[in-house]
């Protein structure tokens, strides 16, 4: 790119101290990389308590921590991987960092409100992380403060509670942040179907974060109102209705589980064709999908209550309606294998992550299906088939889709390169041990072993000792991973502005792009992913 | 589908970081109140689902409620959603003395829905007729559940009336330093629709509350 403008990044901090440059910041993409460092705290923090309950379980009786610790464990595990890890996840960190780039905007429509979002993102954390150290011990409810017991129990519900309507507040101003961003700030010639497919994905989970955080909000606030006054909203004894609760908090919940794969198959939208060197197989088909799956998703939450007292006609209706959101999610992934069909593949890290998201989401995918059955989930309700299920999908899913997100704008954002082959080695090593991880869970579910308990039957040993090897090699996986990071971060060789050759708009600008992104607003004329 | 037009020329200009876009501005506040109806909308289904499950204790528990109290506040916000309304017509016309005005008007019926509001609660509060007291836990459950709903929902919508106030409160500071004027008034507009939300809340809660027995 030729320009006549000074030419510094934006990590230029202009002549301010470096704190003051950071924690002042409304550059989205100094946003999202507080982000980006916050989130990866969080996670290894989540990632050290799954890995002390992996410990614990690797035999029957108590191996490492009282019945009660373990209680604590997965409840701060599930409350920081859910509220600190993939529902920020994506759309917090690639969606700060790439979403003026993809639409060939300056920023995102208020970049104060942005910089809002992640202060109470960190408030959020902190009071999370805080129900450790204080008061009567950590929430032992598990992550979804079910009530009557989450109102009953002696621990530290409110303030995790609090903490979660903190994060959802910051969600919800991120989501509309993004919404008028893409209304309003798309540069010239971009119309809607001229889009990248990850900002078509991220409206879609925008309008779920905007459209169904509230009704959680109100949820737990209720909670909390009844623990601090002694009242009975959902308290059986006090007139309640528990099964109530379950609604409300799944109304949300389960759209929540969209908001956390949809930004996922975004990003795979985008390298899937790159890496193929192929036009994208049913443009309009994937973003209609992302619009279909977040408005199906409002309507299947029942599925989770199968086993908890609602009438038949409503359970079957649930069930149904739940296989109806594998349709959407089916149509994109036979578009990515279509798209690959005939292409000239390149197993390049971010390819290979998007690869493994695909063959992980299937068998997450496919293993829902299961559960959404109404006549099989009554067998495997609560018992490790769903634990193994929702890693698959969350972990397997969104987690190796943030994986390859990071490997794809990495070298646009921090303009280096990392080592492409020790990459691929962790990606192997990571992709290994994730299965045998999770593989035995469900073997374990089938066999009836149930979930959040610190002891289990003598004949569910070897499954579960499997599992715990697993879990030792996932976190060599992920060690080795951030090494190459980090190292890519600090020594990496410098990069080009568009190594992959990628068609978006965000490869041709700058790396790292300067403050104002681009030196003229791009003007766009044909599709994205119109590869030769 | 539309191309798109939406775009202004100002995106062009090359270092103009401080844009304007006015249209966005309303579509963010717009969005907000979506959420503040969301958030309110699930209180509304617990309470309907509550009401539908205990009919007679609901009815018994709204004959205890001050209807002259409750009508005399509801007329009390609308007048205020006015005087809002009037505020931004003034400011457009140039008026930033009348916008003044008006915006002072509508804080003091702000204030007056809030006094009026403390009178109410303390009348109950005086006669034990709140949640943990002897008397309370001897009402019939549906009641209690009423008259917990009912100060759960009036009281979330009486912080909403204070921070609401608040904004109009730097609503008149902005006219009064010139920076929203009658070329610039998207500012006051939101401060306005996010008034008129309050308002249309209350609306709602008023006969859910107060009316329907
Ligand atoms: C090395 C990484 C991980 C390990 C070893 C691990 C291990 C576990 C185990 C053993 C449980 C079951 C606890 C029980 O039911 O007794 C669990 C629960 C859970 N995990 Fe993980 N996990 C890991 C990563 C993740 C990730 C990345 C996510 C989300 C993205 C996640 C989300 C959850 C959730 C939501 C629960 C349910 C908590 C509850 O029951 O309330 N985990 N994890």
């Amino acid at each position: 790119m030729t320009n006549t403008l000074k030419h510094t990044d934006f990590y230029d901090n202009e002549g301010k101290p470096a704190w003051k440059a950071w924690l002042t910041t409304t550059d989205h993409k100094r946003i999202g990389l507080l982000y980006f460092y916050s989130l990866t705290v969080f996670f290894l923090v989540g990632v050290l308590l799954g890995l002390m309950m992996r410990f614990e379980l690797i035999s029957p009786g108590k191996d490492l921590v009282e019945a009660q610790t373990y209680n604590g464990l997965f409840t701060l595990h599930g409350v920081i991987m859910i509220f600190l890890f993939v529902i920020p996840g994506i759309p917090a960190v690639f969606g700060n960092l790439t979403l003026p780039l993809l639409l060939g905007a300056r920023d995102v429509a208020f970049p104060k409100l942005n910089l809002l979002s992640w202060y109470l993102y960190i408030g959020g954390a902190v009071l999370a992380l805080s129900t450790l150290l204080v008061g009567d011990g950590p929430p032992d409810t598990g992550w979804t403060f079910y009530a009557p017991y989450s109102v009953k129990t002696g621990t530290n519900v409110s303030m995790a509670v609090l903490a979660a309507f903190i994060l959802g507040f910051s969600s919800i101003l991120t989501g509309l942040n993004f919404l008028t961003t893409i209304h309003r700030m798309r540069c010239h010639g971009m119309t809607w179907f001229r889009m990248p497919l990850f900002a078509w994905a991220l409206y879609a989970t925008s309008w779920i974060q905007l459209l169904a955080t509230p009704v959680v909000g109100i949820t737990l606030l209720m909670i909390v109102v009844e623990r601090w006054l002694g009242i009975g909203l959902f308290d059986p004894v006090l007139g309640g209705d528990p099964v109530l609760y379950q609604h409300l908090f799944w109304i949300y919940s389960h759209p929540a589980v969209y908001i956390m794969i949809l930004p996922g198959m975004g990003v795979i939208s985008e390298i899937i064709p790159t890496f193929s060197r192929r036009r994208i197989f049913g443009y309009k088909a994937i973003a209609y999908a992302s619009l279909a799956i977040a408005f199906i998703g409002y309507f299947v939450w029942g599925h989770h209550m199968f086993t908890s007292g609602m009438s038949g006609p409503a359970r079957i209706i649930f069930s149904i309606l739940t296989f109806l959101v594998a349709i959407p999610s089916a149509i994109k992934v036979f578009n990515w294998l279509a798209t690959m069909y005939n292409g000239s593949i390149d197993h390049k890290p971010p390819m290979l992550y998007a690869l493994g998201f695909i063959f992980l989401f299937l068998v997450g995918g496919l293993s829902g299906l299961v559960v959404g059955a109404l006549a099989t989930d009554v067998h495997l309700h609560d018992t490790y088939f769903v634990v193994g299920h929702f890693h698959y999908v969350m972990f397997g899913g969104t987690g190796f889709a943030f994986f390859a997100a990071l490997h794809y704008w990495f070298p646009k954002i921090f303009g280096k390169m990392y080592n492409l082959k020790h990459a691929t080695r962790a990606f192997w090593l990571l992709f290994t041990g994730f299965n045998i991880l999770y593989f035995p869970m469900l073997v374990v579910g089938i066999m009836g072993m149930p979930r959040r308990y610190y002891d289990y039957l003598p004949q569910f040993q070897v499954p579960n000792v499997i599992s715990t090897i697993g879990s030792w090699i996932t976190t060599a996986g992920l060690i080795y991973m951030i090494v190459v990071i980090v190292k890519g971060i600090r020594h990496g060789e410098k990069a080009s502005s568009n190594p992959w050759n990628g068609l978006t708009l965000d490869w041709q600008t700058d790396s790292p792009p300067t403050k104002e992104n681009f030196d003229a607003i791009p003007t766009v004329t044909e599709r994205p992913y119109e590869y030769k | 589908m539309s191309t798109n037009n939406t775009v202004s020329e100002n995106h062009s200009t090359a270092v103009n970081h401080e844009h304007r876009d006015d249209a966005g501005r309303k579509m963010g506040m717009w969005l907000f109140l979506f959420t503040e109806l969301l958030l309110f909308g699930g209180l509304f289904l617990v309470y309907s689902i509550y009401r539908f499950m205990n009919p007679a204790d609901f009815s018994n528990g709204s004959h205890h409620l001050d209807v002259f109290m409750g009508a005399l506040n509801t007329m009390v916000l609308i007048t205020s959603s006015l005087t809002v309304a009037l505020s931004i017509t003034a400011i457009q016309k140039g008026n930033a003395k009348l916008a003044l005005r008006m915006l002072a008007v509508t804080i003091l019926l702000a204030i007056f829905f809030l006094v009026n509001k403390y009178f109410e609660w303390g009348h109950k509060i005086h006669y034990d007729l709140y949640p943990g007291t002897d008397l309370f836990k001897a009402l019939p459950s549906g009641e209690g559940l009423f008259y917990v709903l009912y100060y759960f929902m009036t009281g979330l919508h009486m912080i909403h009336v204070i921070v609401g106030a608040v904004i109009l409160v730097f609503m008149g500071k902005y006219i009064s330093d010139g920076s929203i004027n009658s070329s610039n008034y998207t500012l006051l507009e939101n401060g306005g629709l996010y008034w008129h939300l309050v308002d249309l809340i209350w609306i709602f809660l008023f006969p859910l509350l107060y009316l329907i027995h």
